[in-house]
């Protein structure tokens, strides 16, 4: 896909640009002096050891917990100094699956995904109905859990139906917060394939915290590893296979990295 | 590459051409499906459309099912309009939306007398289940205490003393300020009216024979009902939310007797507790009042006070307590149990949580103000 945008002007590739951003709670440092790029088009890959601070780093990018330093660009916009407006141009133009779904409980599957739409775009009722049904089907979902509220729908399911309302105002860059974790692995599986077909037909980038090495596998351009508050690597699933930094190797050459391989 | 999209009609011969340009995105969905509207009457039965998208330069899910859109709707028996000049950058994008179905329609709820009707019969039955599930409620709590008897170790008392604190202890300042207005306004009513027939000191006697026997008691639970009942109802719903309740069923706990025997017996400990408080706190703004504004000093206050209640009336009021603080309770625990997946389902469990615990102390106060009078108290 052509990476023209009828919005705003961008100066290089990169669709979030992160630099030396520190986040703290506390004394305890999280992240200290990260920098890091995604760029358009890829399938970002996110992995560390659980409580390094992946879904830190994702909720400091989306503006969900303060930064102590640094500057986080998305879509070429400083989101610093960026004025309400401009704000909410780049709000409308990402997609965010929150790790349990983050679905609302007291909407049904049909109005959560038609919710975005609803508040940003002036349509009619029948447009909605048609391009909720659209996504639906984009998630491997059919049309007949549209009335389901939430809580009547199993974990994949809560996922899938997440994952269409992220993608309901067809965003740009999509973060997903451990897409596969508490599926079953042909269900990770297919949310991996799910993934990368989207990707492919909405030209979308993605930034995915994962723990599922078939989903860094199957599903990721380009793997970033995160470490002491930095990034400790970053490159194709071949560069970390290589690397011979002991996290890593334990990682990717442990005895599940082997089952995945073969 | 900025600009509005455009949808050109181009006849050609009897065969019709629509060529559409611009960003075909979410951003102008409003505008594109008034274009899709105006185009789709355009049909009739010309035997060869066919829409050309090769001049669109940006498409997303919102174009792209709009054009499938037209494309069905220009479609008539066997004669097929056709997408003409689709970039390969696209066509998966395409073939998305033309696998899509027909939209279900959305279930409109229809406001009716007879709906209206229907939903007050489901109230008043629902009632009578209210009842049962109270019973139920009381009849497990009952059987939970009978087991922690036998087996005194089992019984929790850390979590009974945490509740304690929280129902009783930090109940104290504003239950002991309300209930001291409360006094205070009583008091100065009365010796207000009173007065005009020279009968001021009778506002003693009212104020404590009201105070002892009624709005203590009676208010107190009132507001243990709205702050505790509450707080029951939503820590225990939030907990059925999360699975936590049924963790603990799992694990071989009984829930009855983990979550819901000590958070009763805190209520029923905390109750009289607080009852008494408050009756002392609305005797002494009584008093204050009566002094201040009435002219009666402490002294005459006390012995009159001490003419006019007995006995009776302090026991009549402490011993509702107990039980009111039971209703609280148990109305608290149903509903928190009786919480369902979504946010909604907590907070209509919660408001009837308050309003079913204040309906029901207000009834058992009728209740024991008829027993009481009939033994003469």
């Amino acid at each position: 896909m052509t990476p023209v945008s009828d919005r705003a002007p961008e100066t290089s590739d990169s669709i979030i640009r992160v630099r030396d951003i520190t986040v703290q709670f506390g004394v305890t440092r999280v992240l200290d002096g990260l920098d890091l790029d995604v760029k358009r088009g890829e399938i970002l890959g996110f992995v560390g050891p659980s409580g390094a601070g992946k879904s830190v780093l994702t909720r400091t990018i989306i503006g969900l917990v303060p930064k102590v330093a640094g500057s986080i660009e998305v879509f070429g916009i400083d989101l610093d100094s960026a004025n309400a407006r401009q704000r909410r141009g780049v709000e409308r133009r990402w997609g965010i699956l929150f790790q349990q779904g983050a679905l609302f409980s007291s909407l049904t599957v049909r109005q959560n995904i038609q919710f975005p739409v609803r508040e940003y775009l002036n349509v009619s009722q029948r447009l909605l109905d048609e391009i909720m049904v659209a996504k639906l089907g984009m998630v491997g979902l059919g049309p007949e859990v549209a009335d389901r509220f939430p809580s009547e729908l199993s974990g994949g399911m809560i996922k899938r139906v997440a994952l269409a309302r992220a993608l309901a105002l067809d965003p740009e860059l999509v973060f997903l917060d451990e897409p596969t974790s508490g599926l079953d692995p042909i269900g990770a599986g297919d949310f991996d394939e799910l993934v990368r077909t989207l990707q492919r037909t909405l030209g979308l980038t993605v930034f995915m915290v994962t723990h599922d090495l078939d989903s860094l596998y199957t599903a990721c351009d380009r793997i970033a590893v995160l470490g002491n508050g930095k990034i400790i690597a970053a490159g194709s699933m071949a560069d970390m296979q290589a690397s011979q930094h002991p996290w890593l190797r334990a990682y990717f050459h442990g005895k599940r990295a082997r089952a995945v391989v073969g | 590459m900025t600009g509005d999209p455009t949808l050109e009609r181009i006849a050609k011969g009897n065969g019709l051409a629509l060529c559409a340009a611009g960003p075909w995105t979410a951003r102008f969905a409003p505008v594109l499906e008034q274009m899709v509207a105006d185009a789709e009457k355009l049909g009739g039965s010309r035997p060869n459309i066919f829409i050309d998208v090769s001049q669109v330069d940006k498409l997303d899910t919102f174009g792209a099912w709009l054009i499938e859109r037209l494309r069905r709707s220009l479609t008539q028996g066997d004669v097929e309009a056709r997408i003409a000049g689709l970039s390969a950058n696209y066509s998966s994008l395409v073939d998305e939306v033309r696998r899509v179905k027909a939209a279900p329609a959305a279930d409109t709820t229809t406001v009716s007398i007879l709906g209206m009707l229907d939903q007050i019969g489901r109230s008043v039955a629902g009632f009578g289940t209210t009842l049962i599930q109270l019973i139920d409620m009381l009849g497990a709590v009952l059987a939970a205490t009978g087991r922690v008897l036998i087996r005194p170790k089992t019984f929790r008392l850390t979590s009974t003393v945490h509740h304690l604190e929280q129902v009783c202890w930090r109940a104290v300042p504003i239950v002991g300020l309300i209930t001291f207005l409360i006094g205070c306004i009583i008091s100065q009513q009365g010796i207000f009216h009173f007065r005009k027939f020279g009968a001021d000191i009778f506002v003693v006697d009212m104020l404590g024979v009201l105070v002892l026997r009624e709005i203590g008691v009676l208010l107190v639970a009132i507001m243990v009902a709205g702050r505790s009942g509450s707080a029951y109802t939503a820590e225990l719903g939030s907990m059925k939310m999360r699975e936590e309740i049924d963790a603990l069923r799992t694990m071989g706990f009984d829930p009855i007797e983990v979550l819901i025997l000590p958070r009763m017996l805190a209520l029923i400990i905390a109750l009289p507790i607080l009852a008494f408080l408050g009756a002392m706190a609305a005797l002494y703004g009584g008093g204050l009042v009566a002094w201040l504004y009435g002219g009666v000093d402490p002294e005459a206050f006390l012995l009159r006070l001490r003419d006019a209640i007995s006995i009776d009336h302090f026991v009549v009021g402490i011993v509702k307590a107990p039980v009111m603080a039971a209703v609280i309770g148990i109305v608290a625990c149903v509903e928190g149990l009786a919480v369902e997946g979504s946010a909604e389902s907590l907070g209509q469990h919660t408001t009837s949580s308050v309003v079913k615990g204040i309906f029901f102390v207000i009834v058992m106060d009728g209740v024991f103000a008829i027993f009481f009078a009939s033994i003469g108290m």
